[in-house]
Protein backbone atom coordinates (compact mmCIF):
# COMPACT_ATOMS: atom_id res chain seq x y z
CA UNK A 1 0.00 0.00 0.00
CA UNK A 2 3.14 2.57 0.54
CA UNK A 3 4.81 1.24 -2.25
CA UNK A 4 6.58 3.76 -5.34
CA UNK A 5 4.14 3.01 -7.76
CA UNK A 6 1.09 3.09 -5.46
CA UNK A 7 2.16 6.84 -4.34
CA UNK A 8 2.57 7.79 -7.68
CA UNK A 9 -1.04 6.50 -9.08
CA UNK A 10 -2.35 8.17 -6.41
CA UNK A 11 -0.60 11.51 -7.18
CA UNK A 12 -0.88 11.34 -10.52
CA UNK A 13 -4.50 10.58 -10.44
CA UNK A 14 -5.34 13.41 -7.65
CA UNK A 15 -3.06 15.89 -9.94
CA UNK A 16 -5.64 15.29 -13.10
CA UNK A 17 -8.48 15.49 -11.03
CA UNK A 18 -7.87 18.68 -9.69
CA UNK A 19 -6.75 20.34 -12.95
CA UNK A 20 -9.79 18.96 -14.49
CA UNK A 21 -11.63 20.81 -11.80
CA UNK A 22 -9.77 23.70 -12.19
CA UNK A 23 -10.07 24.10 -15.79
CA UNK A 24 -13.84 23.31 -15.21
CA UNK A 25 -14.31 26.38 -12.90
CA UNK A 26 -12.39 28.63 -15.32
CA UNK A 27 -14.61 27.85 -17.71
CA UNK A 28 -17.99 28.36 -15.41
CA UNK A 29 -16.47 32.01 -14.73
CA UNK A 30 -17.22 33.05 -17.55
CA UNK A 31 -20.75 33.35 -17.59
CA UNK A 32 -20.34 35.83 -14.58
CA UNK A 33 -19.46 38.14 -17.12
CA UNK A 34 -21.17 40.34 -18.82
CA UNK A 35 -20.15 42.16 -22.34
CA UNK A 36 -21.54 45.12 -23.71
CA UNK A 37 -20.10 45.70 -27.32
CA UNK A 38 -20.52 48.19 -29.65
CA UNK A 39 -20.25 48.49 -33.80
CA UNK A 40 -21.04 50.26 -36.74
CA UNK A 41 -20.40 49.40 -40.53
CA UNK A 42 -20.71 51.96 -43.49
CA UNK A 43 -20.44 50.79 -46.88
CA UNK A 44 -18.04 53.32 -48.75
CA UNK A 45 -18.35 52.41 -51.94
CA UNK A 46 -19.42 49.50 -54.36
CA UNK A 47 -16.28 49.02 -55.87
CA UNK A 48 -17.56 46.66 -59.31
CA UNK A 49 -21.07 44.62 -59.55
CA UNK A 50 -20.90 41.73 -62.18
CA UNK A 51 -22.39 38.79 -63.11
CA UNK A 52 -20.12 36.32 -63.72
CA UNK A 53 -19.69 33.51 -66.44
CA UNK A 54 -21.22 31.09 -64.27
CA UNK A 55 -24.40 33.23 -64.09
CA UNK A 56 -23.44 33.65 -60.58
CA UNK A 57 -23.45 37.67 -59.42
CA UNK A 58 -20.51 38.59 -57.85
CA UNK A 59 -19.85 42.16 -55.89
CA UNK A 60 -16.51 43.86 -54.39
CA UNK A 61 -17.53 46.50 -51.83
CA UNK A 62 -14.99 48.80 -49.26
CA UNK A 63 -16.34 49.15 -45.79
CA UNK A 64 -15.32 51.40 -42.73
CA UNK A 65 -15.79 48.87 -40.07
CA UNK A 66 -15.39 50.54 -35.99
CA UNK A 67 -15.89 48.44 -33.50
CA UNK A 68 -15.48 48.90 -29.03
CA UNK A 69 -15.27 44.97 -28.10
CA UNK A 70 -12.99 45.28 -25.27
CA UNK A 71 -15.94 44.08 -22.58
CA UNK A 72 -15.65 40.73 -24.44
CA UNK A 73 -12.37 40.18 -22.85
CA UNK A 74 -11.89 37.86 -19.61
CA UNK A 75 -9.21 36.81 -17.49
CA UNK A 76 -10.27 33.15 -19.61
CA UNK A 77 -9.89 34.72 -22.96
CA UNK A 78 -7.19 33.92 -25.35
CA UNK A 79 -8.64 35.61 -28.57
CA UNK A 80 -11.33 37.49 -30.33
CA UNK A 81 -12.25 36.07 -33.90
CA UNK A 82 -14.48 38.28 -35.49
CA UNK A 83 -15.80 38.34 -38.42
CA UNK A 84 -18.42 40.61 -41.23
CA UNK A 85 -20.74 38.35 -42.90
CA UNK A 86 -23.63 40.28 -45.02
CA UNK A 87 -27.13 38.41 -45.06
CA UNK A 88 -29.70 38.03 -47.07
CA UNK A 89 -32.50 36.19 -48.70
CA UNK A 90 -33.21 35.20 -52.14
CA UNK A 91 -36.56 33.60 -53.89
CA UNK A 92 -34.78 30.02 -53.76
CA UNK A 93 -32.50 30.58 -50.61
CA UNK A 94 -34.23 31.50 -46.89
CA UNK A 95 -30.90 32.91 -45.72
CA UNK A 96 -27.68 33.50 -47.38
CA UNK A 97 -24.90 34.05 -45.38
CA UNK A 98 -21.35 35.55 -46.92
CA UNK A 99 -18.64 36.17 -44.63
CA UNK A 100 -16.57 39.78 -46.17
CA UNK A 101 -13.79 40.14 -43.60
CA UNK A 102 -12.13 38.52 -40.30
CA UNK A 103 -9.58 38.97 -38.18
CA UNK A 104 -7.87 37.89 -35.16
CA UNK A 105 -8.14 40.42 -31.94
CA UNK A 106 -5.25 38.88 -29.48
CA UNK A 107 -5.77 41.09 -26.82
CA UNK A 108 -8.29 43.66 -24.78
CA UNK A 109 -6.03 46.64 -26.38
CA UNK A 110 -6.31 45.78 -30.08
CA UNK A 111 -9.81 45.36 -29.30
CA UNK A 112 -11.14 48.94 -30.25
CA UNK A 113 -10.33 49.71 -34.07
CA UNK A 114 -11.50 50.94 -37.00
CA UNK A 115 -10.59 49.71 -39.97
CA UNK A 116 -10.93 50.60 -44.00
CA UNK A 117 -10.90 48.13 -46.15
CA UNK A 118 -12.05 45.70 -49.11
CA UNK A 119 -13.98 42.55 -48.88
CA UNK A 120 -11.22 39.93 -48.25
CA UNK A 121 -13.54 36.77 -49.32
CA UNK A 122 -15.08 37.00 -52.45
CA UNK A 123 -18.65 38.05 -52.57
CA UNK A 124 -20.64 35.41 -54.98
CA UNK A 125 -23.97 34.80 -54.64
CA UNK A 126 -25.77 31.40 -55.85
CA UNK A 127 -27.54 32.41 -58.83
CA UNK A 128 -27.92 36.27 -59.90
CA UNK A 129 -30.48 37.61 -57.27
CA UNK A 130 -28.50 40.44 -55.93
CA UNK A 131 -29.64 43.67 -58.31
CA UNK A 132 -31.72 45.97 -56.24
CA UNK A 133 -31.69 43.90 -52.77
CA UNK A 134 -31.34 44.62 -49.72
CA UNK A 135 -29.04 43.30 -47.04
CA UNK A 136 -27.87 43.48 -43.42
CA UNK A 137 -24.23 43.21 -42.47
CA UNK A 138 -23.51 41.29 -39.45
CA UNK A 139 -20.41 41.87 -36.84
CA UNK A 140 -20.06 38.39 -35.45
CA UNK A 141 -17.41 37.56 -32.48
CA UNK A 142 -16.41 33.90 -31.51
CA UNK A 143 -14.57 34.09 -28.20
CA UNK A 144 -11.75 31.35 -27.71
CA UNK A 145 -11.08 31.09 -24.12
CA UNK A 146 -7.99 29.64 -22.91
CA UNK A 147 -9.75 26.81 -21.56
CA UNK A 148 -13.38 25.75 -21.96
CA UNK A 149 -16.88 26.79 -23.29
CA UNK A 150 -16.69 28.98 -26.50
CA UNK A 151 -18.97 31.79 -26.65
CA UNK A 152 -20.54 33.28 -29.70
CA UNK A 153 -22.59 36.36 -30.39
CA UNK A 154 -23.34 39.03 -33.17
CA UNK A 155 -24.54 42.68 -33.96
CA UNK A 156 -27.05 42.64 -36.68
CA UNK A 157 -26.55 46.34 -38.73
CA UNK A 158 -29.71 46.73 -41.02
CA UNK A 159 -30.70 49.16 -44.10
CA UNK A 160 -28.21 48.02 -47.24
CA UNK A 161 -28.42 47.73 -50.23
CA UNK A 162 -27.43 46.96 -54.02
CA UNK A 163 -27.21 48.88 -56.74
CA UNK A 164 -30.46 48.27 -59.01
CA UNK A 165 -27.62 47.49 -62.17
CA UNK A 166 -24.84 46.20 -62.74
CA UNK A 167 -21.60 48.61 -62.60
CA UNK B 1 0.26 -41.94 -16.90
CA UNK B 2 2.20 -40.19 -13.89
CA UNK B 3 3.32 -37.18 -15.75
CA UNK B 4 -0.28 -36.49 -16.93
CA UNK B 5 -1.30 -36.75 -13.35
CA UNK B 6 1.57 -34.16 -12.54
CA UNK B 7 0.77 -31.61 -15.12
CA UNK B 8 -3.08 -31.26 -14.37
CA UNK B 9 -1.83 -30.84 -10.77
CA UNK B 10 0.03 -27.94 -11.51
CA UNK B 11 -2.46 -26.71 -14.10
CA UNK B 12 -5.00 -26.66 -10.94
CA UNK B 13 -2.36 -24.94 -8.73
CA UNK B 14 -2.61 -21.53 -10.83
CA UNK B 15 -6.01 -21.05 -8.91
CA UNK B 16 -8.41 -20.83 -11.62
CA UNK B 17 -10.82 -19.15 -9.26
CA UNK B 18 -8.04 -16.34 -9.21
CA UNK B 19 -7.30 -16.43 -12.94
CA UNK B 20 -10.95 -15.82 -13.94
CA UNK B 21 -11.49 -12.88 -11.22
CA UNK B 22 -9.15 -10.77 -12.64
CA UNK B 23 -10.13 -11.26 -16.24
CA UNK B 24 -13.34 -10.21 -15.38
CA UNK B 25 -11.94 -7.07 -13.59
CA UNK B 26 -10.34 -6.40 -16.42
CA UNK B 27 -13.00 -6.92 -18.85
CA UNK B 28 -14.99 -4.65 -17.12
CA UNK B 29 -12.53 -2.23 -17.01
CA UNK B 30 -12.56 -1.94 -20.83
CA UNK B 31 -16.64 -1.83 -20.91
CA UNK B 32 -16.89 0.39 -18.63
CA UNK B 33 -14.48 2.78 -20.75
CA UNK B 34 -16.45 1.33 -23.92
CA UNK B 35 -19.82 2.46 -21.96
CA UNK B 36 -18.74 6.28 -20.95
CA UNK B 37 -17.72 6.45 -24.95
CA UNK B 38 -20.53 5.32 -26.38
CA UNK B 39 -22.81 7.41 -23.80
CA UNK B 40 -21.01 10.49 -24.80
CA UNK B 41 -21.83 9.51 -28.51
CA UNK B 42 -25.85 9.92 -27.61
CA UNK B 43 -25.68 12.94 -25.14
CA UNK B 44 -23.42 15.28 -28.10
CA UNK B 45 -25.40 13.50 -30.82
CA UNK B 46 -22.06 13.51 -32.91
CA UNK B 47 -20.03 10.17 -33.86
CA UNK B 48 -16.98 11.19 -32.33
CA UNK B 49 -17.67 13.60 -29.39
CA UNK B 50 -13.98 14.51 -29.06
CA UNK B 51 -11.17 15.26 -31.71
CA UNK B 52 -7.60 16.00 -31.35
CA UNK B 53 -6.45 18.82 -33.63
CA UNK B 54 -4.12 17.52 -36.08
CA UNK B 55 -2.85 20.49 -38.17
CA UNK B 56 -1.91 24.21 -37.07
CA UNK B 57 -4.99 25.20 -40.31
CA UNK B 58 -6.93 27.24 -37.50
CA UNK B 59 -3.87 28.48 -35.54
CA UNK B 60 -3.45 30.65 -33.34
CA UNK B 61 -7.19 29.62 -31.75
CA UNK B 62 -6.64 25.81 -32.05
CA UNK B 63 -2.97 24.43 -31.52
CA UNK B 64 -1.89 21.02 -32.59
CA UNK B 65 -2.60 18.65 -29.58
CA UNK B 66 -5.49 20.19 -28.65
CA UNK B 67 -8.94 18.61 -27.91
CA UNK B 68 -12.10 20.00 -29.00
CA UNK B 69 -15.42 19.12 -27.71
CA UNK B 70 -18.21 18.60 -30.54
CA UNK B 71 -21.83 18.42 -29.51
CA UNK B 72 -24.63 18.19 -33.03
CA UNK B 73 -27.90 19.66 -32.51
CA UNK B 74 -30.81 20.12 -35.17
CA UNK B 75 -30.35 24.10 -35.16
CA UNK B 76 -29.36 25.23 -38.23
CA UNK B 77 -25.62 25.35 -39.37
CA UNK B 78 -24.43 29.20 -38.95
CA UNK B 79 -21.07 31.57 -40.14
CA UNK B 80 -19.00 31.30 -37.66
CA UNK B 81 -19.53 27.94 -36.16
CA UNK B 82 -16.39 25.87 -35.94
CA UNK B 83 -17.33 22.59 -37.64
CA UNK B 84 -15.69 18.92 -38.07
CA UNK B 85 -16.49 17.15 -41.24
CA UNK B 86 -15.38 14.68 -43.21
CA UNK B 87 -14.61 14.54 -47.22
CA UNK B 88 -15.68 11.42 -48.96
CA UNK B 89 -12.69 9.21 -49.54
CA UNK B 90 -10.61 10.88 -47.01
CA UNK B 91 -10.60 8.99 -43.59
CA UNK B 92 -9.05 12.04 -41.33
CA UNK B 93 -11.97 14.80 -39.92
CA UNK B 94 -11.02 18.59 -41.05
CA UNK B 95 -12.07 21.13 -38.05
CA UNK B 96 -12.73 24.67 -40.24
CA UNK B 97 -14.70 27.57 -39.78
CA UNK B 98 -18.02 27.81 -41.60
CA UNK B 99 -17.55 31.32 -43.90
CA UNK B 100 -20.48 30.73 -46.82
CA UNK B 101 -23.95 29.28 -45.96
CA UNK B 102 -26.82 29.06 -48.48
CA UNK B 103 -30.41 27.38 -46.83
CA UNK B 104 -32.48 26.97 -49.10
CA UNK B 105 -36.05 27.76 -48.26
CA UNK B 106 -38.32 24.69 -49.95
CA UNK B 107 -35.92 21.81 -48.21
CA UNK B 108 -34.04 23.44 -45.18
CA UNK B 109 -31.22 22.06 -46.71
CA UNK B 110 -28.29 23.79 -46.33
CA UNK B 111 -24.69 24.45 -48.72
CA UNK B 112 -22.09 25.77 -46.66
CA UNK B 113 -18.22 26.62 -47.01
CA UNK B 114 -15.66 26.11 -44.68
CA UNK B 115 -11.89 27.79 -44.35
CA UNK B 116 -8.95 27.33 -41.86
CA UNK B 117 -8.48 30.40 -39.96
CA UNK B 118 -4.93 30.42 -40.43
CA UNK B 119 -5.44 29.23 -44.30
CA UNK B 120 -5.16 31.72 -46.93
CA UNK B 121 -8.05 30.28 -49.17
CA UNK B 122 -11.44 28.58 -48.71
CA UNK B 123 -11.16 24.80 -48.21
CA UNK B 124 -12.68 23.76 -52.23
CA UNK B 125 -9.19 22.01 -52.90
CA UNK B 126 -9.55 19.88 -50.14
CA UNK B 127 -13.11 18.90 -51.05
CA UNK B 128 -13.86 16.14 -53.51
CA UNK B 129 -13.24 16.74 -57.56
CA UNK B 130 -16.47 19.02 -58.47
CA UNK B 131 -17.21 19.56 -54.83
CA UNK B 132 -18.09 23.65 -54.26
CA UNK B 133 -20.29 23.00 -50.99
CA UNK B 134 -20.69 21.08 -47.80
CA UNK B 135 -23.82 19.27 -46.66
CA UNK B 136 -25.13 18.20 -43.35
CA UNK B 137 -24.30 15.12 -43.76
CA UNK B 138 -20.70 15.99 -43.69
CA UNK B 139 -20.62 17.23 -40.93
CA UNK B 140 -19.53 15.50 -37.93
CA UNK B 141 -20.50 18.42 -35.17
CA UNK B 142 -19.98 21.90 -33.87
CA UNK B 143 -16.93 22.97 -31.62
CA UNK B 144 -18.61 23.88 -28.29
CA UNK B 145 -15.21 23.58 -26.29
CA UNK B 146 -11.57 22.82 -25.99
CA UNK B 147 -8.97 21.41 -23.41
CA UNK B 148 -5.26 22.71 -24.69
CA UNK B 149 -2.43 20.09 -24.66
CA UNK B 150 -4.42 17.03 -23.64
CA UNK B 151 -4.51 15.44 -27.18
CA UNK B 152 -0.39 15.22 -27.66
CA UNK B 153 -1.29 11.83 -25.73
CA UNK B 154 -3.24 10.42 -29.02
CA UNK B 155 -0.87 11.81 -31.34
CA UNK B 156 2.29 10.31 -30.04
CA UNK B 157 0.62 6.90 -29.85
CA UNK B 158 -0.69 7.37 -33.49
CA UNK B 159 2.84 8.84 -34.23
CA UNK B 160 4.33 6.11 -32.87
CA UNK B 161 2.94 2.94 -31.96
CA UNK B 162 5.68 1.29 -30.44
CA UNK B 163 4.46 3.50 -27.31
CA UNK B 164 1.18 2.42 -27.54
CA UNK B 165 2.47 -1.11 -27.61
CA UNK B 166 4.93 -0.70 -24.27
CA UNK B 167 1.36 1.08 -22.77
CA UNK B 168 -0.54 -1.82 -23.44
CA UNK B 169 2.21 -4.02 -22.28
CA UNK B 170 2.84 -2.49 -19.15
CA UNK B 171 -0.66 -1.77 -17.95
CA UNK B 172 -1.74 -5.85 -18.87
CA UNK B 173 1.83 -6.67 -16.61
CA UNK B 174 0.62 -4.47 -14.02
CA UNK B 175 -2.98 -6.44 -14.13
CA UNK B 176 -1.63 -9.65 -13.80
CA UNK B 177 0.74 -9.18 -11.13
CA UNK B 178 -1.42 -7.30 -8.81
CA UNK B 179 -2.19 -9.65 -6.12
CA UNK B 180 -5.30 -7.42 -5.30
Amino acid sequence: MHSFVYRLNGLLTFSVTILAIMCAITSLSDNLHTPSPSAEIQVMNINWFQKQPQGNDEVSLTMNISADLQTLFTWNTKQLFIFVAAEYETPKNSLNQVSLWDAIIPSKEHAKFWIHTSNKYRFVDQGNNLRGKEFNLTLHWHVMPKTGKMFADKIVLTGYSFPEEYR
Amino acid sequence: MGWIGDTVDSVKSIQIRQLLTQAVSLGMIVTSALIIWKGLMCITGSESPVVVVLSGSMEPGFKRGDILFLHMSKDPIRAGEIVVFNIDGREIPIVHRVIKVHERKDTGEVDVLTKGDNNYGDDRLLYAQGQLYLQRNHIMGRAVGFLPYVGWVTIIMTEKPIIKYILIGALGLLVITSKD
